[in-house]
């Protein structure tokens, strides 16, 4: 689960990690008294200028015209309705983009550096990883492809935390001055201790800045949360926001079936995630392209496989379906039953093609040819069926 | 306290048999009064009657599940039964106090098919068996079996034969698919075992290969990957430096956009990296067969080692 910028601002001032003053508007009337509000915490200089930054689930606001600055309430005002409700297309969102839910007002800081900090996970070796470059405010992903060694890599052990070696390490590596260097060091343990008390698999800070007057703040604030630990984290599970989600992914969600759209013509039910990618591959293969992933779950019981033809039947572009059950526990004969019960329930007017294979195969495909449905065609061999469908949509 | 030791099958001629489960397994399941531990504790008995032995649910000590004896903890379980094994069914959010049990009641091998397990929690498991010989199988996966010897997990057990063919899988029903196929062109399995789809596992590809490189029944293995992550391409350099018997992969989401979790939790391509393709380069070029079609898995390997020399049987 993804943090918006001002929501992993908040937990930064939480865990002591120092940040920019902020104010966040949520309409066009907020941004204005968000302006005075901010002036104020400024000092209420004459001419004051802030930062009116989107805020989306996803980077790259700069370049897509998503941070503005404002001189005046009226400025704001102008940039929020100018943001909000909108949707901003950058180069991580894909080509439709994602709304703008929220602006946040920030203090324009006088930068003198700008450096990379981040705590992640190394999967394959199961260790926290702390990363810390000289090269902050860049794309972090184009400086690990072009220049990995800009980037510096250190394994944390999770039950010691980061040692005062690492510490050291890093604030040399970063350049630190003497003065700096105790509030590096400090920020870096803030960080371990947010990601460890939130089971977050990403906390990035980028850029981390030593301003004019040897400050050192987190200009942007970036925190991803582990899905599977939201059940400890009731607190941290209501920052979801819904509008960054595509509605038939999170509607999928909501009851239990892994759902992400495709962009093509041949809608997908299948039972287990490596077999609804497979599915989607020899599809590709045969030539035709697929309108999503789909795994519906080991419980491919009537409602659930109901639930999941609704969801499919929703995206306008699905012209046929191709069902994949290897039945194991769940035997064939009752998956064909629960096709049968949920393609009376809901009106599926594209053809299907359904490959079973697995426990009773025979029995399930007796049920589906003995239903003499004209929309629902039974193949044995999955590249047969898949070559079907293909088929069917030309 | 010892380590309970990897029970070990051996040959007529003392060649190592199979890997990690065998006719010698003994196995508890954690979480067997719960529904899916007790509907797999049948099929398991079904299988092969004396692998499971019984079974752990804190607060239901001295019942019984399918004839089972069902104890307090885990330690107590061991030294009533001599189980060398646990399969853990307990829900994501306990699954943590269950493995640590597991490891502190130092049983070789534990299964952990939960799924939801947080991050965190995996990696905390992980330090906990550094230094110690346990080895750990999952989580959010379907399990292993030996065919005809023993199945510790959820996997149909039917579809499986006895033979030569090592199986190693991020997934589950694709696994079945690929066994089926396996076993409808004659190639039977030495071990198969679900790793899991989750991003921190308790046993990587390369665990399991080495294991599969020295055991005496396995002669060709078939490998399941997807998307994100980097198993496969510390596979692939394992594969290039130290294995002699082929292997051929299959790897599942050339399509999967980025960013985006494709039901599994370790099935992601996150920061640009673990994409399909740079899977099959880094195997394709440690000399693994690549095979395009997950419909074409079983015949690619029979027309690759069904010929005079290549296979024993």
């Amino acid at each position: 689960m993804k943090l918006h910028e001002h929501q992993a601002k908040q937990l930064f001032v939480q865990l002591g990690i120092p940040i920019p003053r902020g104010q966040v508007a949520r309409n066009a009337a907020e941004a204005a008294g968000a302006y005075e509000t901010l002036k104020a915490r400024c000092g209420s200089p004459a001419a004051f200028a802030c930062n009116v930054k989107a805020q989306l689930h996803a980077g790259g606001r700069g370049k897509a015209g998503g941070i503005l600055v404002a001189r005046s309430a009226q400025e704001a005002v102008a940039h929020a309705q100018g943001l909000l409700g909108r949707r901003l297309v950058t180069h991580q969102t894909g080509p439709e983009g994602l709304p703008v839910s929220a602006v946040l007002l920030d203090e324009r800081i006088d930068v003198a550096m700008e450096w990379y900090l981040a705590l992640t996970i190394d999967r394959f070796h199961a260790r926290p990883l702390l990363l810390a470059s000289r090269e902050g405010g860049v794309d972090i992903e184009a400086l690990a492809a072009t220049r990995p060694d800009a980037i510096l890599r250190i394994p944390v052990d999770v039950i010691d935390g980061p040692q005062d070696d690492t510490l050291l390490r890093i604030a040399e590596t970063l350049g630190c001055s003497a003065a700096q260097e105790a509030a590096c060091r400090q920020i870096i343990r803030a960080t371990w201790a947010l990601a460890t008390s939130s089971d977050a698999s990403l906390v990035e800070i980028n850029p981390l800045v030593i301003t004019r007057d040897e400050r050192l703040l987190a200009l942007d604030a970036k925190v991803t949360l582990d899905d599977n630990a939201l059940f400890r984290h009731p607190d941290l599970a209501a920052l979801r926001d819904e509008s960054q989600e595509q509605p038939l992914e999170l509607r999928a969600g909501r009851i239990g079936i892994s759902y992400v759209g495709l962009g093509g013509t041949i809608g997908c039910l299948v039972n287990g995630a490596g077999l609804a990618m497979a599915t989607n591959d020899i599809i590709t293969l045969c030539g035709g392209s697929p309108a999503n992933f789909l795994d519906v779950g080991g419980g491919a019981n009537v409602e659930q496989v109901t639930n999941a033809f609704a969801i499919l039947l929703a995206d306008p572009r699905v012209k046929a379906i191709l069902i994949n059950i290897f039945g194991g526990i769940m035997r064939c004969d009752w998956i064909a039953q629960g096709l049968l019960n949920a393609t009376r329930q809901v009106e599926v007017n594209v053809p299907m093609v359904v490959r079973l294979q697995g426990t009773n195969v025979e029995e399930g495909r007796r049920l589906l040819a003995e239903a003499k449905r004209l929309n629902l065609i039974s193949v044995d061999e999955l590249e047969a069926a898949a070559q079907k469908v293909v088929e069917l949509t030309k | 306290m010892a380590y309970s030791l990897q029970p070990t099958a051996y040959s007529h001629a003392g060649v190592p048999m199979s890997i990690l489960v065998n006719r010698n397994t003994r196995v508890i399941v954690q979480g067997i009064t719960g529904q899916a531990g007790a509907f797999h504790t049948e099929k398991m008995l079904e299988y092969h009657k004396a692998s499971v032995v019984g079974g752990v649910t804190p607060g239901k000590g001295g019942s019984t599940v399918h004839g089972l004896p069902v104890f307090h903890s885990v330690r107590e379980a061991v030294a009533a039964t001599g189980a060398n094994a646990t399969v853990i069914f307990v829900p994501a959010r306990f699954a943590f106090e269950a493995i640590v049990e597991a490891i502190e009641a130092r049983l070789a091998l534990i299964v952990v098919i939960t799924e939801g397990i947080p991050t965190w929690d995996m990696v905390r498991v992980r330090r906990r068996l550094t230094g110690t010989p346990i080895r750990l199988i999952g989580p959010n996966c379907p399990g292993l079996i030996t065919p005809d010897a023993c199945k510790v997990g959820i996997m149909p057990g039917y579809i499986h034969r006895p033979g030569s063919i090592g199986v190693l899988s991020r997934s589950g029903t694709l696994t079945y698919d690929a066994v089926y196929q396996l076993t409808q062109a004659g190639l039977g399995q030495s071990t198969c075992v679900g790793i899991g789809g989750d991003p921190v596992l308790g046993s990587s590809f390369v665990d399991l290969l080495t294991l599969l490189e020295a055991d005496g029944q396995t002669e060709a293995v078939v490998l399941i990957g997807e998307i994100g992550g980097t198993e496969e391409e510390e596979a692939a350099a394992f594969i290039k430096a130290r294995m002699t018997k082929p292997v051929f992969a299959f790897i599942a989401g050339k399509l999967a956009p980025k960013e985006k979790r494709m039901g599994h939790a370790g099935a992601i391509v996150a920061g640009g990296r673990g994409t399909a393709a740079e899977k099959i380069a880094a195997l394709r070029e440690a000399g693994v067969t690549i095979i395009e079609s997950p419909a074409a898995i079983g015949q690619t390997v029979k027309a690759a080692l069904v010929k005079p020399g290549v296979l024993r049987s």
